[in-house]
């Protein structure tokens, strides 16, 4: 199982370090997204500093939908899928080896957003870098846990682009509020922050176990 | 399905459609006779006893929709697919118009269509989450890939449930909010309360009768599909 997860997850490294394509996308979509809301918002300095955990956030959420959409898709190209399902190779195992890869997808990504998203909106993070970072790593492993189990769904649908934001955007609610209201605190907003801690890390362990066993399920031909 | 049980069936099936009827016919009675009017919103408030019962129906509905998707995972009966999809399409129904007589309600009482209320929220978010479900049934093709793909979603859309409605409390509690006048539970008249259970149970039996139509439905559309396979061979 352990030897499934390590080569699952050195495939997905390997394949993104050459191409470098689902990190580099949801990094410029980020940025996009951010640039986009400060001209449809006109913000001030003030008002920037008070909602940029939002936008951070609203940013993250849809470029994850993008390299999580990558996920599978990239299964499907080739047959690749069946070959998984013919090899010897436990489901669970290719579940987090492929959870592990988008973990560390995300955080990459969010790494790269966040200095921009400092100069952008002019925050200070007063609250201390290790919340962020932990923040940014509890909120990452939600986000997976259930995007890659959606993005295998999806990717057996028709409408595969279409029908994983559809479907992961509602469940992820609960994981957005919380992970919208820890970085505000990380940012210097004071808010009883260690419910929203609690909330995140009780959303990460149930949405691992459950997607980690409802895998298999999806993975049958 | 032999001709004995089909005729029982379709007795049961008239009783149970003469059943909503005369619940449908009682309950209206009661909500707008015997149920006082309420003394500061009004005859609007009259809306209270579509929205709440249709509310806990749906919440029901879906977890009908929890309780088949396990079964069809432990059992691959298609009997079980069906189920879910029917509980999941009158669960979406009922939200839906919990999600219409809400706003229709609040505009006169709170002054404003939509509150981030705790209870409004989480019906908006069950009713995205389903959706979404019955949107993934519309895009898979094989009749039991989409079994088993809207199972797992069926499962793990109501896991999220809880956390979407204790995340949604918290966020209320730290959040101003509009003063909100009588709320549902507040020393609600007997009177008022037996009519809003009626109207429960009444919702319930038409929940029941919607349910088995659309099983039948499906029922027949597997029959169908069926008796074309065959004649293709």
């Amino acid at each position: 199982m352990f030897n499934t997860i390590a080569t699952i997850l050195w495939k997905d490294l390997k394949i993104e370090w050459r191409t470098r394509e689902a990190i580099s996308a949801a990094f410029v979509f980020s940025v996009l997204v951010l640039v986009i809301f400060n001209f449809a918002l006109d913000l001030n300095t003030t008002e920037a500093r008070r909602l940029g955990a939002g936008f951070f956030w609203v940013a993250f959420a849809f470029a994850g939908v993008l390299a999580l959409n990558r996920s599978f898709a990239l299964e499907k190209q080739d047959g690749c899928v069946r070959a998984l399902l013919l090899s010897p190779a436990d489901r669970g195992g290719i579940y987090a080896g492929k959870f592990l890869a988008n973990v560390i997808f995300m955080l990459i990504t969010q790494l790269l957003v966040l200095p921009l998203f400092i100069v952008f909106f002019d925050v200070a993070v007063t609250g201390g870098f290790g919340i962020l970072l932990l923040v940014f790593l509890l909120g990452s492993i939600g986000f997976s846990a259930v995007g890659t189990l959606f993005s295998a769904v999806a990717a057996n649908t028709r409408m595969r682009e279409l029908m994983l934001p559809i479907l992961l955007l509602p469940v992820s609610i609960p994981l957005l509020i919380a992970a919208v209201e820890t970085t505000a605190y990380a940012l210097g907003a004071e808010t009883e922050v260690s419910m929203w801690f609690k909330l995140l890390v009780v959303y990460d362990v149930v949405f691992v176990t459950t997607c980690f066993l409802s895998f298999e399920y999806v993975m049958e031909e | 399905m032999n001709e004995k049980n089909m005729s029982k069936n379709r007795v049961y099936n008239i009783a149970l459609l003469a059943i909503v009827i005369v619940m449908m016919a009682i309950a209206h009675y009661m909500i707008f006779f015997y149920a006082p009017i309420e003394r500061e919103m009004g005859i609007v408030q009259k809306i209270f006893y579509y929205h709440v019962p249709l509310a806990w129906n749906s919440f029901l509905a879906f977890g009908v929709v929890f309780f088949a998707s396990f079964r069809y995972l432990a059992t691959r009966d298609r009997k079980w697919d069906i189920r879910a999809l029917a509980a999941a399409e009158v669960g979406v129904l009922y939200t839906t118009l919990v999600l219409i007589t809400g706003p229709i309600w609040a505009k006169p009482v709170w002054g404003i269509w939509w509150t981030w209320d705790a209870r409004l929220t989480l019906t908006l978010v069950l009713w995205l989450i389903y959706v979404a479900y019955l949107m993934l049934r519309h895009y898979v093709d094989n009749p039991e890939k989409r079994a088993t793909l809207a199972a797992v979603v069926g499962i793990v859309g109501f896991v999220d449930v809880p956390l979407v409605y204790f995340a949604i409390r918290w966020w209320r509690t730290q959040h101003p909010q509009p003063v909100i006048a009588g709320g549902d539970d507040s020393g609600l008249d007997p009177m008022m309360r037996t009519t809003l259970y009626f109207c429960f149970f009444t919702f319930l039996a038409l929940f029941h009768l919607l349910y088995r139509r659309r099983v039948a439905v499906e029922q027949l559309t597997d029959e169908v599909e069926h008796l074309n396979a065959g004649e293709a061979e």
